[in-house]
């Protein structure tokens, strides 16, 4: 217990966090700018008929024009996050819009939108708003050199997870033995300029896989090290900007790479705040105005740390959950979300629903156009909790007509990671009897290698 | 041309030519039907040569009270070949009633007029998409040769599954049986007033798709670069199973069952709509070999947004 105490007693210097929260906001900021711009808003958030829920979350639904607000709430926030203004309200304000934000719909779930929603929760527990902030040039806040060494670690710890889970995930056979799913994205980037070239050799692509699981597995562990952290963090650079031109994953390099800076001694921060003290003309004096005093968490501090603890349980539990389950992981997908598993399939699929008049025996078929937009129907028809979803809002929506008996039926194909496309739901199964729960979905027909 | 030789002098000889003529105008649509790119596209010409059903209400008065605009969206329903196709079969049950229409003193010239008109407009579109293709957008869709969204092969192939899942499968054959309606609607069926040739029209659309997939060139027996050889190509480094032989062989399934379909679609679907059904289950096995394996294969999306690889 000694050796805990004092390890929780160690105070480090500020800077660091404060470099964190600075690109953290700033990252965020562009990427709300950059998808109203893009005007994902308008198409993912207000076309659409319906959305699809994550479960538990129903009550979680866009707010027809308001949702422009909210992304408004949720930009302006991130930006006052990066100043260190009120920081403590932005914080929480930027995690509650993000995450409110993220679950909306379940079509756009991506990993690093949840990587945000993690570290913006993380954030709301660390002081990073204390110094080379606005609040405490203002005089309204303290301004503190030290820290606890652990506020720092608790990102580090993050960050590493993230990456052993993305690389544990890619020790699998697919990944490793047949190079898929890079085999089918690869080589379409043989008209790049420079690197193109070389996806048309068959070994350069397993290279890359062989190199993506070993970077993600490596990289943590030469950051951590002092000896090693330059090239680990030459190799985060290459790598996320590598992956940047290579695949539409928007900015989630950036945020890698500038979280990655965490890993670097305070003297690299404290420069770097220095050199903005000097562009911004601010006052040295001004932000180090008490030198000496160590930051003391609240009282409520022993309530922060056991809500930290449970936090970092639940990180390191959840990937594991898909043990929980039967079949194949790629192929159910149940278990597939949370837990760092990206870039790992390539899956499609085309799904025909059947509504069926019990009373009559009529049946017709369903125009997915006429009640989805391309991208969810793409989602929809290859992960079972979207079709169960779909099929609720079909059964809500035709027996409102004159049917009241109605059995909905699903003839569903799917290709993963370059197979042959197969039969994916049990074409039998009336899907109006099924209900979305944790437990597995025994209609979802088995993997065929 | 066979329209103004009809309006000129409107007797049973000039119509039975105009009627062949626009026969061999629409066999030749289905051709290039799929093709929905570069000025076609930004002109939407498929929406102003062929939405059916007709409103053959609408375009009566249009055409009577005159003074109309072809140009707007609300009147795409009222032109192309469907109004032709009323115009021509649907006015009345015997050439020589269907004649009367245009010999009549008072409406006669309407009637001449707005036929003239629709065989204009169709004439001035597909001449305009010609020439851009000779004279700009072939040179540019050539030099788009890359990967990504915007590129041609991109838009080609998913304009091509597009057509084949929405017009060939749905618009030819699923509506008309009912399959999205619970009963079967005959007068959604393409050329309804002519009747007999609708299975002649899907039939030619189904080559002209198949043909396209396979590199066949359109005036006879050459080939070039196809999606099947671009299959061939992918699947040397692959250990997928025959995809190419795959669609192929479903092509050759739908035209077996297409055969055996009454000449006439509506007649089809009004005694044995289950003929129809089966036409689109086979076509339906070939969307998913499609959408689904083929554009897996090719790495081509339907959708572009920020993504993590599923």
């Amino acid at each position: 217990m000694l050796s805990v105490n004092s390890y929780f007693s160690k105070t480090t210097s500020s800077a660091p966090l404060a470099i964190f929260r600075i690109a953290f906001g700033l990252l965020m900021f562009i990427s709300m700018i950059r998808f109203w711009a893009l005007g994902w808003i308008d198409k993912f958030y207000i076309q659409p008929h319906l959305f699809f829920s994550y479960y538990g979350f129903e009550w979680i639904k866009p707010l027809g024009d308001l949702t422009y607000v909210l992304f408004f709430i949720c930009g302006l926030s991130a930006l006052f996050v990066a100043l260190g203004l009120k920081y403590t309200w932005a914080i929480i304000t930027f995690f509650l819009s993000f995450t409110y934000i993220e679950l909306m719909d379940k079509t756009t779930y991506l990993n690093h939108y949840y990587l945000v929603s993690v570290i913006s929760f993380l954030l709301i527990f660390l002081p990073a708003g204390n110094y080379f902030a606005w609040d405490s040039l203002r005089g309204s806040r303290k301004s503190f050199l030290q820290i606890p060494k652990w506020n720092i670690d608790a990102i580090k710890l993050l960050l590493c997870l993230v990456y052993l889970f993305a690389g544990m995930a890619k020790l699998n056979s697919e990944w490793l033995l047949q190079a898929m799913p890079l085999k089918i994205w690869l080589p379409t980037k043989e008209d790049l300029p420079l690197i193109g070239f070389l996806f048309r050799y068959d070994w350069m692509i397993y290279l890359f896989a062989w190199g993506g699981a070993l970077y993600d597995l490596l990289v943590p562990f030469l950051l951590l090290n002092r000896r090693t952290r330059s090239l680990g963090f030459i190799m985060v650079v290459f790598f996320h900007l590598l992956t940047a031109i290579l695949f539409p994953i928007g900015m989630f390099p950036y945020l890698m790479i500038f979280s990655a800076l965490i890993f670097f001694n305070y003297q690299f921060h404290q420069k770097i705040i220095d050199g903005l003290h000097q562009i911004l003309r601010i006052k040295n004096h001004k932000t180090h105005q008490i030198q000496n005093v160590p930051f003391q968490h609240s009282p409520i501090s022993k309530f922060k740390t056991v809500v930290l603890a449970a936090f970092f349980l639940i990180q390191i539990g959840l990937p594991f959950r898909y043990m929980l389950y039967p079949g194949n992981l790629f192929w159910t997908e149940e278990g597939y979300r949370w837990s760092w598993r990206v870039m790992l399939m390539e899956k499609a699929g085309n799904a025909q629903f059947k509504i069926v008049d019990n009373a009559s025996g009529n049946w017709f078929y369903v125009n997915n156009e006429d009640f989805l937009s391309s991208f969810q129907e793409k989602q929809m028809a290859t992960q079972p909790d979207f079709i169960l979803q779909y099929a609720h809002f079909l059964y809500a929506h035709f027996s409102q007509q004159e049917m009241k008996d109605l059995s909905i039926f699903v003839d569903c194909f799917v290709a993963l990671n370059g197979r042959k496309s197969t039969r994916y739901i049990d074409p039998e199964f009336d899907l109006t009897e099924g209900y979305d729960s944790f437990a597995h979905k025994s209609w979802i027909l088995p993997f065929n290698e | 041309m066979a329209a103004n030789t009809f309006t000129e002098i409107p007797n049973q000889e000039n119509l039975i030519n105009l009627k062949q003529s626009w026969l061999n105008a629409y066999l030749a649509w289905q051709m290039v039907a799929m093709f929905d790119i570069g000025m076609a596209e930004e002109i939407t010409l498929r929406n102003f040569m062929n939405v059916y059903p007709l409103d053959a209400e609408g375009m009566t008065t249009t055409l009577l009270v005159g003074g109309y605009d072809l140009t707007s969206v609300n009147k795409q329903d009222e032109q192309g070949f469907p109004a032709l196709d009323y115009l021509l079969h649907g006015l009345a049950n015997s050439e020589a009633e269907i004649i009367t229409f245009y010999t009549d003193e008072f409406n006669g010239p309407k009637y001449k007029i707005f036929l003239t008109d629709l065989v204009e407009r169709m004439r001035s579109l597909t001449y305009m998409v010609l020439i851009d293709w000779k004279e700009r957008y072939r040179e540019e869709f050539i030099e788009r040769d890359g990967s990504g969204a915007t590129e041609s092969v991109n838009s080609m192939v998913n304009a091509y599954i597009y057509y084949f899942e929405k017009f060939l499968r749905s618009g030819k054959v699923g509506i008309p049986a009912g399959i999205f309606s619970n009963s079967p609607l005959t007068d959604r069926v393409e050329a309804r007033y002519r009747g007999n040739v609708s299975k002649e029209l899907l039939t030619t659309a189904l080559h002209a798709t198949q043909n396209f997939f396979n590199g066949l060139h359109f005036d006879g027996g050459a080939s070039g670069m196809s999606l099947q050889g671009w299959i061939d190509h992918l699947e040397e480094t692959r250990d997928t199973n025959d995809l190419d032989s795959l669609i192929n062989n479903q092509f050759a399934l739908i035209h077996a069952q297409v055969v055996n379909l009454n000449d006439d679609l509506g007649v089809q679907v009004t005694i044995d709509y289950r003929g129809m059904l089966e036409t689109y289950d086979l076509m339906q096995e070939n969307i998913i070999f499609m959408k689904v394996d083929m554009l897996q294969l090719f790495d081509i999306k339907v959708d572009y947004v920020d993504a993590d690889g599923d």
